[in-house]
């Protein structure tokens, strides 16, 4: 492997484990991220003179403290610097030593971006940049911000992390659970950010998805026994085996119950699978174990042909319960109106009207149109269709819509 | 690293609690402070008298204006303040969690400029 290619290896799996480590004790993630940088850009000069290191994430850990000491004593002066210098020169010394294996902090640092004291919109783009070292642009793109906004954004969250010293620690066992939640919140928010551009026509949205699931495999890692890291898990991998069955080969949008079941990922069913069960056999059931129990009855269709309307609708009960979320109250409508009928499940969607968030959520109208399509209320159902339209951003999805509405109105 | 935390709440609502919960609320404050000072995280702290006391200086443009009154009318009054000393931010949001007046108002966690 060439120098540069090593350089990019060693930046891709331990840039987040680096900028954990510098950052842990200073909080300062910002000038970890600066020194780290400048690190990557010694290793492209020396490299190539000197041979590869033996150990090149040390060598790159020794050089970014380097950095970092040179840089707080150029920012610092008096008692303060001293005292950081110290704490900073401690480290560099033990770190030397090239055999030894530095020790993972990503999931600290996970904890860190996720805090409650972190705006909870700005914590998946933080985990994106710290972890896994996207720059504040590309991150922008994903989630339809601007980028000087996005940059501003991170910027005043990693200041904060800093002045208000957000420590840097996996919250203790009372606190674990709802602590965990913003973590994993945070990782199926880039999930969801990769997930809504199945074929990758943009090659970082795909990407966000892979980062996620890897992200969701490094959290389970770490935090074996929790639960819901499993369930998350599960649920990533779920959809993830859909992923080349939602498009057909000109790229228009297959929805679920058309989908070729030979096209599903049949490895990647399997681990969620096995990983929905061992969090069954830990707790009760939360969030992200009942969504992954939802995809997995949708799975299930492989095997058995059908689908479990009545059981996924009880599930959707029960996730209903638990987070009063609207989007969940939608499928379980969807759910029912299988299950039950068409006419019951329109009566489900319909006690959500007066909430004013419908106005703008797409998946509300179009699975209103499908059921008012259903019931043969076409004219209602083609108004519900053009909202749909409306409020689509995905164009495979609109075309799908825009073929439903032509079906309805032409017949 | 120290914190300031600010209690704020109706300054109504307190000064006309029934003498039983009154004194309740002075004996968990006198607690509150007590297990502050014997977990070496008091620094200092005060209540403050109401803001119909406060009176609010202004000098937009250096022209000096003296004016009856608090900084702003608002539905929640600063009531009192600890300076406390924290390791960090989970630790400080740990004291204002136990805060006599956070059930009745809230308690704004200031990190102090160092």
């Amino acid at each position: 492997m060439g120098v540069a290619k090593t350089a990019e290896a060693v930046a891709r799996r331990s840039y987040g484990k680096l900028i954990a480590f510098l950052a842990a004790r200073t909080r300062d993630v910002a000038g970890a991220e600066d020194a780290l940088s400048e690190a990557f850009a010694a290793a492209l000069v020396e490299w190539p003179a000197s041979g590869i290191p033996r150990a090149p994430e040390a060598w790159l850990l020794t050089v970014a403290r380097r950095k970092l000491i040179d840089a707080a004593r150029r920012r610092q002066t008096g008692d303060e610097a001293v005292g950081t210098v110290a704490l900073l020169a401690d480290e560099l010394s033990a770190a030397a030593d090239d055999e030894r294996e530095i020790p993972d902090e990503r999931l600290r640092l996970m904890f860190a971006c996720a805090h409650p004291a972190i705006d909870a919109g700005v914590r998946a783009p933080l985990i994106l940049q710290a972890v896994l070292g996207f720059d504040a642009a590309t991150i922008a793109s994903a989630f339809l911000v601007a980028p000087a906004t996005m940059g501003q954004r991170l910027v005043r969250a990693k200041s904060r992390i800093r002045q208000a010293a957000i420590p840097f620690r996996v919250p203790e066992r009372a606190e674990l659970a709802e602590r965990l939640d913003a973590v994993l919140e945070a990782i199926y928010a880039i999930y969801a950010e990769g997930w809504s551009d199945p074929v990758g026509t943009h090659a970082r949205s795909r990407g966000l998805a892979e980062e996620a699931i890897w992200l969701g495999r490094l959290v389970v890692s770490l935090l074996p026994q929790e639960p819901e890291a499993l369930g998350l898990l599960s649920l990533m991998l779920h959809a993830e085996a859909r992923r080349e069955a939602r498009r057909d080969e000109q790229g228009e949008f297959i929805p679920l119950d058309r989908q070729d079941l030979a096209r599903w990922d049949a490895a990647l069913i399997d681990e969620a699978e096995a990983l929905l069960l061992r969090a069954s056999r830990m707790s009760a059931a939360e969030r992200f174990q009942i969504e992954a129990a939802v995809q997995s009855a949708h799975a299930a269709r492989r095997l058995t042909g059908r689908t479990d309307w009545v059981g996924i609708v009880q599930l959707y009960d029960t996730l209903l319960g638990l987070t009063g979320s609207i989007v969940v109250a939608i499928n379980r409508a969807v759910a029912i109106g299988m299950a039950h009928g068409t006419a019951e499940g329109l009566a489900a969607l319909n006690a959500l009207q007066g909430d004013a968030r419908l106005a703008e959520y797409q998946p509300y109208w179009a699975a209103r149109a499908a059921l008012l399509a259903d019931t043969g209320s076409a004219d209602e159902a083609a108004e519900a269709y053009r909202r749909a339209i409306g409020l689509e951003s995905d164009p495979a999805v609109r075309g799908f819509l825009q073929d439903q509405l032509a079906e309805i109105t032409f017949s | 690293m120290k914190y300031l935390l600010l209690q704020y709440g109706n300054e109504t609502a307190m000064m006309n609690l029934p003498k039983e919960e009154a004194s309740q609320m002075h004996g968990a404050y006198m607690a509150y402070t007590e297990a502050m000072k014997k977990a070496g995280a008091y620094v200092g702290n005060s209540g403050l008298r109401p803001t119909s006391d406060a009176t609010t200086v202004r000098a937009p443009g250096g022209k000096v204006s003296v004016l009856n009154g608090p900084f702003a009318e608002t539905k929640e009054q600063l009531g009192g303040y600890y300076l406390i000393e924290a390791p960090d931010l989970d630790a400080a949001l740990a004291w204002a969690k136990r805060h006599p007046g956070a059930p009745h108002g809230s308690i704004e966690v200031r990190p102090v400029w160092a």
